[in-house]
């Protein structure tokens, strides 16, 4: 007891001062105590520690010492030093992302209007900035990115004045990010009608949209790029004609929207009864239910979850190079298999994988600090 | 009618007529697509019917786990390839659980480094593109390892290069199937203590260490067998003659470029899963264990485990049926599962509607069969509440 | 009463990183005794009575509980937990056990006796708990009140010579207090040594042999129930007692 300190008396009564905070003892604490807790602490936690430290000596400095210290980052004015075979080399050589730099990012789109596929990405770049720092309402940012779509495509695919570029020339990560980004602005509202169409009391619409939705989430998407892609011209009427990019779009949005429309049916089921039953005893029809009350608490609920289908979608986009796109990774498997540069797969994916694995960590961070604030 | 939750509720002759409505539609779009796709079709030159599954395919298959030639029906290299995608995904599957569940647990583990070292792969692997990993691993499979003549042999009769994993092939002699009995026999020892040991401890509160006498029995049983017939199993190795191996057992450089993929890839979803499974469980719930005085071990298996379960089946169940899909990626590095083999005959005779309801219907196939398993699990794991 | 100590603490600290949770603690408590400890939240009376059967580790200081020194060791952490029973504010049942499953669990695992023996044990518990009719429902199936008695039965199981309650009635509704604090009083009544920490002041007075009152991670006051509510000897007590009273 604290006597010692306490001894003033107020009425009778001893007067009680708490005892000063003493500073934890130096096993309880500081850098040896972090190091005896969370490292050392038993016999097989040593190990364990030890083994780690030795897997990352033995895996970090050669890495290191390749992708980095003995790394090529220019082009030699002597050709032997670029040219594989010749010399021996040690390191990785960054000179040849360099060079291939314009194909990865734009495929073989023409060098004199490269500034067009610029100012799209720049455009997207505004967007996607507008949106994380809510500069506008939502109401507005759903307006504003169902109708981007239609400038960018302009930019990039030229008419009206501009001259047109050959969708075939299209490729890299441009395509990438447009067939993700399409693919994903296109399949929300498909998505969502699915959902709903699930959740009718019409046996037909029940059973076509669950029919759709699992058949589609039954298949690999290279099925569906197949099916897109080799059996689409037969369904359509015969001379009319549309090309490979635009049915593996159409290919890609399907895929997606069942994936979405699984995401916002949790949702859905995620919306208090109560909220109907308010929302009906003012009234409201069952459709003004739906489309005023339920419907919007429902998809801020699911805005997390429907930014993993943006990651997942964007990765599924590498699968486009199996119907004869050249997408981001297309171009890089191109490109690592160039008869003048063979030798530098591995540059190439690890490139690849640091481009993709910046897109997707940010987004997917993106979609957490989102549910850790419950922002929207 | 009562206003209900989320319908379109109107008078019951409006829903009628709307799905008359929506019928009517999709007979009327059925039928232009059929009458588009008859006339498609013979433009083209196109048969249709399943009837070209007994024509003789004359494609070769470079990995086949049952002997197959060119000279085959389509029918049949179709059943090849379906073998190849369900031997894929039962492999993976059970890889990518024994390595996912490691590194859930590394995940979770008071070693700060290790748990850090589990999130950076966790966190690598979940946000690159599967189909990147496959190149990466097939170009390491093809381009790192040497020519056949340059093999690398870290054992006696095992050859690492370009070509595959050449590994000694086991040619069983008589006496041999004494030793798969004595495994089959220990096998059914080990399932005999371990209901010994259950019944034991219910009857007298004994405990045995049932795991390791079981190890023990399926270790012993097809020892000794092997000892008493004298070792009847000899090996084929395999030989370079010319610029490749003849003989011996092959692991071609696609199939582990395949599976080493898959596996990793699934494994870090895997391996999210049981980390979440873990962290649901209540903190209370491991102190409770800690008063009652269990041990570690007996807490994981006993309290931990069993409710981490629930969130752990549902999520897997989805990761399972996402690596069979994901299988399908084989046809990009050129491992011949269902999807690379419908695709080589839709290039010979361009009946894409029959091979892709073929594929359809086997992918829908399997993963009914792993929902209805994993369905079964999770009904078993799941509590009663009020 | 007669010095036979079984709990034995003295000079205890305790800091939660660089928080100062409990400072200088000295306690010792006899066979038989029945200790109450309260005190505003964040005064450590949880944390104080985790450290007993070492679910919270302290950094310096002595804890003796039935002769064994509370160490890093394993096997002494192993003793003192059996001799050791505790009952927590959110009952923690085993929720994918039934009521029975979760009162043999230890028994069965721990003190390696047969089924029948643990069963036949356990549901002699249960009826002195009376909940014997809930015994295989899941605890999600049954109310506060009965999963508390199920939770205090769960540590009779391992006939404990302590027992430890966290705040056992905190969680739980009005109505369902009496029940619990019944049990807890007839437990007393039959010469078990408890240490419990509760806000439930007439339920102190009536059984508790001390009660020991603390604030800021410190031990205020220490008395006898009596004097404790009408002569406290510290102003900060005698605060307390006004706002809960």
């Amino acid at each position: 007891m604290s006597s010692d300190t306490c001894s003033d008396t107020h009425g009778g009564l001893l007067i009680f001062k708490p005892s000063p905070d003493l500073p934890p003892p130096l096993v309880a604490v500081g850098i040896i105590a972090w190091l005896k807790k969370n490292l050392f602490s038993s016999k097989i936690n040593s190990l364990l520690t030890i083994a780690g430290v030795l897997f990352l000596w033995k895996t970090i400095p050669p890495l290191a010492s390749w992708a980095i210290i003995d790394a090529t980052w220019t082009l030699s004015p002597n050709p032997d030093t670029i040219n594989p075979g010749t010399t021996e080399k040690t390191g990785a050589c960054w000179a040849f992302i360099f060079v291939k730099f314009r194909v990865l990012m734009f495929g073989l789109y023409p060098e004199q209007f490269l500034w067009r596929p610029i100012l799209a990405f720049a455009i997207f770049v505004l967007v996607c900035a507008i949106t994380i720092f809510r500069i506008l309402q939502t109401r507005l940012l759903i307006v504003l990115w169902f109708l981007l779509p239609f400038p960018l495509f302009f930019l990039i695919n030229g008419g009206m004045g501009l001259e047109t570029v050959e969708q075939s020339l299209w490729g890299g990560l441009m395509l990438s990010i447009g067939l993700a980004a399409i693919g994903i602005i296109m399949s929300i509202p498909l998505g969502i009608l699915l959902a709903l169409g699930r959740r009718s009391k019409m046996v037909v619409v029940k059973s076509l949209c669950i029919g759709m939705i699992e058949s589609i989430r039954g298949v690999p998407l290279i099925t569906i790029l197949f099916m897109a892609s080799v059996m689409l011209p037969i369904f359509l009427p015969q001379g009319m004609d549309i090309n490979n990019l635009l049915r593996v779009q159409i290919g890609i949005i399907f895929f997606s929207s069942a994936y979405i429309a699984e995401v916002v049916r949790g949702g859905l089921q995620a919306i208090p009864q109560g909220q109907i039953e308010a929302a009906s005893s003012m009234g409201l029809k069952s459709w003004m239910v739906t489309y005023l009350v339920v419907l919007p608490q429902a998809l801020r609920h699911v805005i997390p979850s429907l930014i993993g289908r943006c990651v997942a979608l964007f990765k599924d986009t590498s699968l486009v190079i199996i119907v004869g796109l050249l997408d981001f990774l297309g171009m890089i498997k191109a490109s690592a298999q160039d008869p003048e540069w063979l030798g530098y797969d591995a540059e190439a994916y690890i490139f690849c994988a640091l481009i993709y694995w910046i897109i997707c960590f940010s987004m997917s961070q993106y979609g957490k600090s989102i549910e850790r604030r419950n922002q929207w | 009618m009562k206003p209900s939750a989320f319908s379109i509720s109107k008078p019951l002759i409006t829903t009628l007529v709307l799905q008359a409505a929506v019928i009517g539609i999709i007979f009327y779009a059925a039928h232009g697509l059929l009458v588009n796709t008859q006339a498609n079709l013979e433009a083209r030159n196109i048969a249709s019917g399943f009837g070209f599954l007994s024509l003789e395919s004359g494609m070769p298959i470079s990995n086949s786990l049952f002997p197959y030639s060119a000279a085959d029906s389509y029918g049949y290299a179709f059943l090849i390839g379906v073998i190849n995608t369900l031997y894929v995904a039962f492999i993976g599957i059970v890889m990518a659980t024994i390595l996912g569940i490691f590194i859930g647990v590394a995940r979770v583990s008071g070693n700060w480094l290790i748990s850090k070292l589990a999130e950076i792969y966790v966190e690598i692997l979940r946000n690159i593109p599967l189909l990147l990993l496959l190149f990466f691993t097939y170009s390491i499979a093809l381009a790192a390892l040497p020519i056949p003549k340059k093999s690398l042999a870290p054992f006696q009769g095992f050859f690492f290069n370009n070509r595959g994993i050449y590994l000694p092939r086991p040619i069983p002699e008589s006496g041999f199937s004494m030793v798969c009995i004595g495994f089959i026999l220990g096998i059914a020892a080990a399932f005999f203590i371990q209901w010994y040991g259950a019944r034991l401890h219910r009857n007298t509160g004994r405990i045995i260490p049932c795991f390791s006498l079981g190890l023990v029995a399926m270790v012993a049983f097809p020892s000794i067998a092997w000892w008493v017939t004298n070792g009847p199993l000899s090996w084929e190795f395999a030989v370079l003659k010319g610029f490749n191996f003849k003989g011996g057992l092959v692991i071609r450089p696609e199939f582990s470029a395949l599976m080493t993929g898959l596996i990793l890839y699934t494994a870090a979803f895997i391996g999210e899963n049981v980390r979440s499974g873990i962290q649901s469980v209540n903190i209370g719930q491991i102190n409770s264990s800690k008063a009652l005085g269990l041990t570690p071990g007996l807490t994981m298996r006993k309290v931990i485990l069993p409710q981490a379960l629930r969130v752990i089946i549902p999520a897997t169940t989805n990761d399972y049926t996402s690596l069979v899909k994901n299988s399908s990626l084989a046809v990009a590095i050129g491992y011949p599962d269902m999807v690379s083999i419908g695709g080589t005959i839709i290039g010979q005779n361009d009946q894409a509607i029959e091979i892709i309801a073929m594929w359809m219907a086997v992918y829908m196939t399997i993963n009914l069969i792993i929902s209805l398993i994993m369905n079964w699990l999770n009904a078993r794991v799941q509590l009663i509440g009020r | 009463m007669i010095d036979n100590p079984i709990i034995e603490i003295s000079n205890l600290n305790k800091w939660f990183g660089n928080f100062h949770v409990l400072k200088n603690i000295d306690l010792t408590v006899n066979k038989g005794e029945i200790i109450v400890i309260c005190g505003p939240s964040g005064s450590g009376k949880s944390t104080l009575i985790r450290c007993i059967n070492r679910i919270e580790v302290h950094q310096k200081g002595k804890i003796i509980v039935a002769g064994t020194e509370l160490t890093g060791k394993i096997k002494n952490i192993s003793n003192v937990r059996k001799e050791v029973g505790m009952v927590f504010q959110n009952f923690d049942l085993f929720p994918h056990l039934t009521v029975l499953e979760n009162l043999t669990l230890a028994p069965a695992w721990i003190l390696k006796i047969s089924k029948k023996k643990a069963e036949e044990i356990a549901m002699k518990l249960l009826t002195r708990v009376q909940i014997q009719d809930q015994a295989f429902k899941m605890p999600g199936q049954l109310s506060g009140g009965q999963q508390q008695r199920a939770a205090i039965a769960r540590a009779l199981c391992m006939n404990p010579k302590i027992m430890l309650f966290d705040e056992p009635t905190s969680a739980l509704d009005p109505e369902m207090v009496k029940e619990v604090l019944d049990v807890i009083k007839q437990l007393a009544h039959d010469g078990m040594t408890m240490i419990c920490v509760t806000h439930e002041m007439g339920f102190a007075r009536q059984v508790a042999n001390r009660i020991i009152f603390m604030d800021a991670g410190e031990i205020v006051e220490e008395n006898h129930p009596d004097e404790f509510f009408s002569n406290p000897k510290w102003d900060r007590t005698q605060k307390f007692l006004h706002q809960i009273l």
